[in-house]
């Protein structure tokens, strides 16, 4: 199937009804979800505050999946040469920034009732900080190179650096900050969750990948259009 | 081999004689440390405390400061296009280019540090470790920092651009380099992390290269 969807033609034949469906699967997953969400009982240590957990575990996640998506469309991008690979690529970026600021902020707002704090330097948060970082560079290099087929084999380059860099960067950061202090403290290995808590962070994950997976095929779309558009442009100017 | 050495050589000439060499990153380097006590207050306890990471942070900076005249200028005027044709391959090229780097900036940085570091208070006994990790660490700065050079060859916004995507790969060396000093302060194992930032920059070493070549070709094409 993803060998025939690298025909831009069938790509956008496909994603014509694809985006609308997840888009309508992410609603009802959403949906689902944040129901299931507050009808869960709040946590007897978390109080109400276990709620905003089911929003930020699964943005958590989706940066990191989002980013793998990112890796593997910069690689094709790179070796096959492939005008939609790299399309995907630069579309995948601002749409995992999102999930990452999604993740950094909740997870502030969760931290200040619970750890007492909006902030610490702790080995994850500090490994998402730079993954944050990391996209904003990404999408800075895009946005400095004019000359579009360039723009997308620097991003592709940079990408695959970030690939080998940020596991060292999550093992360099749990390294230090176990050199430094034990804060496994804030990591209180609880007993195995609820199902009524598992059963709304899984829905609200499945939802984010689809929400995910719509807005992507979309910013492809848009993205075919305009070098479309610029295509035509040129022609019409003779 | 004699190839590597006339690049290397034509590096070095050419960082002493437009860019003044090191002069530039020692300056920064010096005003950081100075500005230091002046925004965290001239309490001789308090800088002591912060000495050798403040140093290692303000190295990290420096070092970032001629990384814009690393590929541009030899990217403007086309020698670049001429490295590219030539016998040798371009990953030798930018491999000469990061470690004349490393030899003008990085080294004297080093040099530097330790003085940095008593200055603002830290023990005297720190210091041979202070200039060893930043010697060490200033291989991975070089090379890492060189791909954020390539990559941003041909956009108008070089030095802050190369800065927003260098630093997060700096991540790692800031955080062995000054792990290894706190550990060697406090008596504890420091080898792990001078083993470690090592292994970062012999990574950088070996695999800086062949992205900086790529990006080159990239920006050439």
């Amino acid at each position: 199937m993803i060998a025939a969807l690298t025909n831009p033609r069938a790509f956008m034949r496909f994603s014509r009804w694809a985006a609308p469906t997840l888009g309508a699967i992410a609603t009802v997953l959403g949906a689902a979800g944040l129901w299931l969400d507050f009808a869960a009982r709040p946590d007897y240590q978390q109080g109400y505050t276990v709620h905003i957990m089911f929003i930020h575990v699964p943005a958590a996640w989706m940066s990191l999946f989002v980013y793998g998506c990112l890796g593997v469309a910069s690689f094709l991008g790179l070796v096959f040469r492939h005008a939609l690979a790299d399309a995907a690529a630069r579309a995948a970026a601002p749409l995992g920034a999102g999930f990452t600021l999604l993740a950094l902020a909740t997870g502030s707002l969760w931290g200040r009732p619970m750890w007492g704090t909006w902030w610490v330097w702790d080995a994850r948060l500090t490994s998402v900080l730079v993954l944050f970082l990391f996209y904003l560079g990404y999408m800075a290099l895009d946005a400095a190179i004019d000359d579009e087929a360039r723009a997308s084999r620097a991003c592709a380059i940079l990408a695959l650096v970030g690939l080998i860099n940020l596991p060292i960067v999550h093992y360099s950061v749990v390294w230090w900050n176990t050199l430094h202090q034990g804060s496994s403290v804030f990591r209180a290995d609880g007993p195995a969750m609820p199902l009524s808590y598992l059963a709304p962070l899984l829905t609200l994950t499945l939802a984010y990948m689809a929400a995910f997976g719509a807005l992507w095929l979309v910013r492809i779309r848009s993205e075919v259009w305009r070098r479309r558009a610029g295509v035509l442009a040129l022609r019409a100017a003779g | 081999m004699t190839g590597f050495g006339v690049l290397l050589r034509r590096e070095l000439a050419l960082s002493w004689g437009g860019g003044g060499g090191p002069l530039l990153a020692l300056a920064f380097y010096a005003a950081i440390a100075t500005l230091l006590p002046l925004a965290m207050g001239p309490e001789p306890a308090r800088l002591a405390a912060i000495a050798p990471g403040s140093a290692w942070l303000a190295l990290a900076l420096a070092s970032l400061l001629s990384l814009e005249r690393l590929f541009e200028r030899d990217f403007e005027d086309g020698a670049l296009d001429l490295l590219a044709l030539g016998p040798a391959p371009l990953e030798l090229a930018a491999f000469a280019k990061c470690l004349a780097q490393w030899i003008t900036a990085g080294a004297p940085l080093a040099v530097l540090a330790p003085i940095v570091a008593i200055s603002l208070g830290a023990p005297t006994g720190l210091a041979p470790m202070i200039g060893l990790t930043a010697l060490i660490g200033g291989i991975g700065f070089s090379f890492c920092g060189g791909i954020g050079a390539a990559l941003s060859l041909g956009s108008r916004r070089g030095g802050v651009l190369i800065a927003v995507i260098v630093l997060p790969l700096f991540a790692p060396p800031v955080i062995f380099g000054a792990g290894a000093i706190d550990a060697y302060a406090a008596g504890l194992d420091w080898k792990t992390g001078l083993m470690l930032l090592s292994a970062y920059s012999l990574a950088a070493l070996a695999l800086g290269p062949f992205a900086m070549a790529a990006a080159c070709r990239n920006a050439l094409s």
